[in-house]
């Protein structure tokens, strides 16, 4: 049974990751592309942790798939906030569709 | 005492880590924590003795399942905009205003903005966050924040203010 549901959510996270990297190559800009990699990718991940989780069970390897959901969270959404701004700064436009940039006026 | 709470915080952090109970395994798991507390003491909660109250996890645990439905919603609506055949995106960098005070509930916002659907946040000015949106629905502030933020500004409000 353990192993069903393992089986389960490393599916559902290969998935996600599947759909993250087709974003990143369909998406127009670095911006959009950000979007899809941290989104897609982050749940991705955490699904096939939570696989390994029910696989190992509350051992050794379980209990660091665990503890490892809290840290990828963390860390991937820093990394792409401050890939993001990082992006601004360095002086790349935004992409032909978009409409609205508040923050050109909050930079200067 | 802020500094001793982030010793014990991640000393307890090594050992789900590593989970190894021998004697050298954990006087390196002391000496790794003080050096962490340290060096980042100064950045954790100024108030500690909040760890200590319950209602704040129950919040927490309130808080986590919301997110994890937004985050759920938030996968399924990049994996649409993605596959689409015309890609209905309509990308842009808009302003919002947050009521939140504390430095760690902004980051815990910011954060949670950015695992929510179709949302970056890209830098906080003051009480401001500026929050990259691949579909902007209205031009109208009063009508975006609640939008981005409304589910969890309440949620954190109560765990940490």
């Amino acid at each position: 049974m353990s192993n069903m549901i393992s089986l389960i959510f490393i599916t559902i996270g290969v998935l996600f990751n599947l759909l993250g990297c087709i974003g990143i190559v369909r998406l127009p800009d670095t911006y959009n592309r950000l979007q899809a990699a941290t989104k897609a990718v982050t749940l991705g991940c955490c699904s096939i942790l939570l696989g390994v989780l029910f696989h190992f069970g509350i051992s050794d390897a379980g209990t660091k798939a665990l503890v490892a959901i809290p840290i990828l969270f963390f860390t991937s959404t820093v990394a792409a906030h401050a890939l993001i701004r990082g992006t601004y700064h360095f002086g790349i436009k935004l992409g032909d569709k978009s409409v609205k940039d508040d923050y050109k006026d909050a930079v200067k | 005492m802020k500094y001793i709470t982030l010793f014990i915080l991640s000393f307890i952090f090594w050992l789900l880590l590593t989970f190894d109970f021998s004697v050298s395994n954990l006087i390196v798991g002391v000496v790794a924590s003080i050096i962490t507390a340290l060096f980042f003491g100064k950045f954790f909660i100024t108030n500690v003795y909040k760890l200590l109250q319950p209602r704040r996890y129950f919040w927490f645990i309130v808080y986590l399942f919301i997110f994890i439905w937004e985050c759920l919603k938030a996968n399924l609506d990049v994996a649409y905009r993605v596959l689409h055949p015309a890609m209905p995106i309509r990308p842009g960098i808009v302003k919002v205003k947050t009521t939140l005070k504390s430095d760690m509930a902004k980051m815990l916002l910011a954060n949670s903005i950015t695992m929510t659907p179709g949302t970056i946040s890209v830098d906080i000015i003051d009480d401001y966050l500026y929050i990259h949106w691949i579909y902007i629905r209205s031009e109208d502030p009063e009508v975006y924040t609640p939008i981005i933020i409304g589910a969890f500004e309440k949620y954190i409000k109560r765990i940490i203010e």
